[in-house]
């Protein structure tokens, strides 16, 4: 294949894996919709987990997750008074999650076109229409890695909402033809700094919406039906987001305190430059690190906890967004072409 | 949620020592009844103050004002990071900059208000810590606790009965348990066997918070110590670069930088090679820059050495570092003066404008005669009339070079003090007009070979060629290992405060009626979560070994 038809699939996967995720997002709706009238049964850490086979297939043994238990022990106990709505809701859930997992295929097909597309081969976050791609390809694929272990069939619509509106702006906006990377960008470390700090964006953007989502039902409180009577109790809620973000900060601590300023040190002459990127990522870094230090603290666990992870969140997003477009004087700014004047052979 | 009863010692992922004086009271006034209310002698009060600002709340507050003041810093041009971007933004907000620049906000990171929040932070967390590791080396020496009377009124426990002797039961148990690490309740444990694992979790919690200060040191060394400089060095024999401090353009040392510290070398750039992409969707973007210098590791250069300098590939001499990090056109011009002799003459710097290095520059002719001769124009690397008729350049590659200058005569220096090089005063000069139209302002459009004549009997001037020149970083960083290898254990050490979990187990075999009833329970004390599996796995474990 030549380098044109590489990208060409590219552009062809990233359109289909867009269909599909809008088509997996269009069951998930039919699903709870169809579980709108049916009341869970059992009411302790309720979530219409339709994806966990029935419990009859339902694998023996010890799986020993106190979650998927949990989600296990619901479902048993759900009456069978509207078993048709139940068995069509679970029928489109299980449905919902095949096209995801079709989706996430197509949608790694697109990056790995994008990587084989330039000439010489490359990774495929080279600009920040690929970072989205990326970006958005991790939230989605450990959504489905994740589904299972932490009992995430909840998360179905805000998931396939999230990347589906990502990839809508990444294309309509964010686009750019494929091309070889600016010489600051052409070192290994693009390979390790990069694919940590996406990692840690997705884990941190799922435990952000499991986050609001505690909040949201902390202050509607417990409901007899409808969506939120799905979700999972609070205090399972707070176990998921902090499972999510205990993964993600140790890689964006990788990412941001120790492969980012090697790889300053030896483009920039120094490993810390206080510029704006850095400066957000560390303000993201201590904002995280006050939501781990929060869950010790008394009086903190909980909502205080979840409000810091969500602002956790928007200083990440705002790093990622805010800085590449409005920053002048950040040697990240991958938004717009930076002037290849004296200061700037390193963009 | 919500209750503010103190946390077990090793709850969360930070468990930090809960502290109990959070309350509006400070400790010590129950001994004293006589006092007022919330009376409180001088070293009570420094007790409590100490106890604030060690506690947990402190802490996570202070870290949040950390975030909150690096915040300005990112918004507002910092004349450390951008001088010129800063100085510009000066200029520009003239009511704000006063005030600004009283709170600092142009150099946020060495503020006292900056510093004085982080030093709280390390000496909270400095209070926090070196308490707990006494805990800690109590806790490593201690016996895992006995077995609580009702083990199965534990959230995590299994019972079975089984036709064993009760000994045996537990001599397997305690074989199992080893085999997975844990440690067991030496002595007298009764009718039960006590097990304990996970003690690194503590360690990894401590270990990440130390090297938080291993952190500061590495980068406060890196700081006063080091020193960060910047040099445009021109492509060729003739010129170079001699590391001392007079010969950078810009130099930022560290408070506590001394001479003597700098590494004696020299270095000139033999030549320097771009390669321009000429198609695709970045074509005019340079890539693979590469200069190749020469260097000697001492000023008198017996032993010259070369090296490839390139992006991402600095060099090395002693502990200093030499960065590649921009390069630019620097046109070679000469200024001959009305009697004929040449008054200016090199290669002159100027400085891109943007990618396609359409360039600005000034040449100052200060020992022209009768009147001093200073151009200042603009260099188009390929030239190209776009299809409006404006002079433009289609890319950065030099292909067609044009120069277009324009020219004054008169005191280029009136106040006689130091000047940029870039930049041409021209308040007591004034601009040469064109032979014959006094209105129109003489504008010299030359190609490399060119020479032409002034007017008025001023002389001449030729645009000999073109040569590049580099813009080169050098720095010293001590410390940087130090911060590396701190921040390395702080990550090891964070991975082991989120993923060892601590946790107690507990096995008791008892005769009773239909055999022998063993019970099993398990505690984990990080609220990780999957106990339900230890307690299960352990109970298959037992009952499988029997044989």
């Amino acid at each position: 294949m030549t380098e044109h038809s590489w990208a060409l699939l590219s552009n062809q996967a990233v359109g289909a894996a867009g269909v599909v995720y809008f088509l997996a997002l269009i069951a998930h709706l039919v699903e709870w919709s169809a579980l709108r009238s049916v009341v869970p049964a059992g009411r302790i850490g309720t979530r219409a987990d339709a994806m966990v086979s029935t419990p009859a297939a339902a694998p023996p043994g010890p799986t020993g997750d106190p979650l998927v238990e949990e989600g296990r022990q619901a479902r048993l106990e759900t009456s069978g008074s509207s078993a048709a709505n139940e068995e069509r809701g679970e029928l489109f859930g299980r449905l919902g999650y095949l096209l995801t997992v079709i989706a996430v295929a197509a949608h790694l097909a697109a990056l790995v076109g994008r990587g084989m597309a330039a000439d010489p081969h490359r990774v495929p976050w080279g600009n920040m229409y690929e970072f989205t791609l990326s970006g958005t390809f991790v939230v989605a694929a450990a959504y489905v890695v994740l589904h299972r272990r932490l009992a995430l069939a909840w998360m179905a619509p805000l998931v396939l909402t999230f990347v589906l509106v990502c990839l809508m702006i990444a294309v309509l906006w964010l686009y750019e033809p494929v091309a070889q990377l600016t010489e600051a960008l052409n070192s290994y470390w693009l390979v390790i700094h990069v694919v940590s700090a996406i990692l840690a964006t997705g884990a941190f953007t799922l435990g952000g919406m499991t986050s609001a989502v505690y909040l949201i039902k902390a202050r509607t409180g417990e409901r007899e039906s409808g969506w939120l009577s799905r979700v999972p109790s609070l205090d399972v809620l707070d176990q998921v987001a902090y499972r999510i973000h205990s993964f993600g900060f140790p890689v964006w601590t990788f990412a941001v305190l120790i492969t980012g300023p090697i790889w300053a040190h030896q483009a920039w002459s120094s490993y810390w430059n206080w510029d704006p990127k850095e400066v957000w990522a560390f303000i993201t870094w201590v904002v995280y690190a006050g939501y781990l230090h929060a869950r010790a603290t008394a009086g903190w666990r909980g909502r205080n906890a979840a409000i810091l992870a969500l602002v956790g969140m928007a200083t990440l997003w705002f790093n990622f967004i805010g800085i590449n477009y409005f920053s002048s004087t950040s040697q990240h700014s991958y938004a717009a072409p930076a002037p290849m004047g004296s200061q700037s052979v390193t963009r | 949620m919500n209750n503010r009863t103190p946390q077990r010692s090793l709850t969360g992922p930070e468990g930090r020592v809960p502290q109990f004086s959070e309350g509006p009271e400070g400790p010590g006034q129950r001994e004293e009844p006589t006092r007022r209310p919330g009376e409180l002698t001088v070293r009570e009060l420094l007790r409590w103050s100490w106890r604030q600002l060690t506690s947990m709340r402190t802490a996570l507050i202070l870290l949040l004002l950390l975030a909150l003041a690096a915040v300005p810093g990112s918004l507002i041009p910092q004349s450390g990071v951008d001088s010129l971007k800063a100085s510009q933004w000066q200029d520009a907000h003239t009511t704000l900059t006063p005030i600004y620049r009283k709170l600092g906000l142009f150099d946020v990171y060495s503020t006292p208000w900056f510093g004085a929040i982080y030093v709280l932070l390390m000496v909270s967390l400095v209070g926090c810590i070196v308490p707990r590791l006494r805990v800690y080396w109590r806790g490593l020496r201690a016996q895992p606790p006995a077995a609580p009377q009702q083990l199965l009124r534990l959230s995590d426990s299994a019972s079975y009965t089984t036709e064993e002797e009760p000994e045996a039961v537990l001599a397997r148990a305690r074989a199992i348990l080893r085999g997975k690490r844990y440690r067991i309740r030496r002595g007298a444990d009764g009718d039960a066997v006590s097990a304990e694992r996970g003690y690194l979790r503590e360690a990894g919690n401590l270990v990440f918070h130390l090297s938080i200060l291993f952190v500061l040191v590495g980068f406060a060394m890196g700081s006063l110590l080091g020193y960060k400089g910047g040099v445009i060095v021109v492509v060729g024999p003739d010129a170079g670069f001699t590391n001392t401090p007079s010969q950078y353009d810009d130099l930022d040392p560290g408070s506590l930088f001394k001479e003597s510290r700098m590494d004696p070398f020299t270095f000139h750039i033999n030549d320097f090679h771009v390669d321009w992409l000429n198609t695709g969707p970045k074509a005019g973007m340079a890539k693979g820059f590469r200069s190749q210098i020469s260097y000697c590791q001492k000023t008198d250069c017996s032993d010259e050495k070369n090296y490839d300098l390139r992006v991402n590939h600095p060099l090395k001499i002693g502990s200093t570092e030499v960065f590649l990090i921009g390069h630019g056109y620097a046109p070679v011009i000469t200024v001959r003066d009305g009697q004929g002799n040449v008054a200016y003459s090199g290669p002159t710097v100027f400085l891109p404008q943007d990618a396609t290095f359409f360039s600005f520059g000034v040449v100052k002719a200060q020992a022209a005669k009768p009147e001093q001769i200073g151009l200042q124009g603009v260099f188009y690397p390929t030239f190209i009339m776009d299809d409006k008729g404006n002079p433009t350049t289609l890319m950065g590659n030099d292909l067609n070079p044009l120069i277009s200058m324009h020219v004054y005569a008169g005191d280029l220096n009136p106040g006689g003090g130091p000047q940029s090089v870039y930049a041409l005063d021209t308040s007591a000069a004034k601009e040469v007009m064109t032979p014959g139209d006094p209105k129109k302002a003489l504008r010299l459009d030359m190609t490399p070979g060119q020479t032409v004549q002034l007017p008025d009997g001023l002389g001449s001037v030729t645009f000999d060629k073109v040569v590049r020149w580099n813009r080169v970083q050098i720095s010293q960083t001590p410390g940087k290992l130090i911060a590396l290898g701190g921040v390395v254990l702080c990550l090891i050490g964070l991975l082991g405060s989120l993923f060892i979990r601590p946790r107690r187990v507990w096995v008791r075999a008892r005769r009773g009626e239909g055999g022998t009833l063993v019970e099993v329970a398990t505690l984990d004390r990080s609220g990780g979560g999957d106990t339900a599996a230890v307690v299960r796995a352990l109970t298959q474990a037992l009952q499988e070994e029997k044989k």
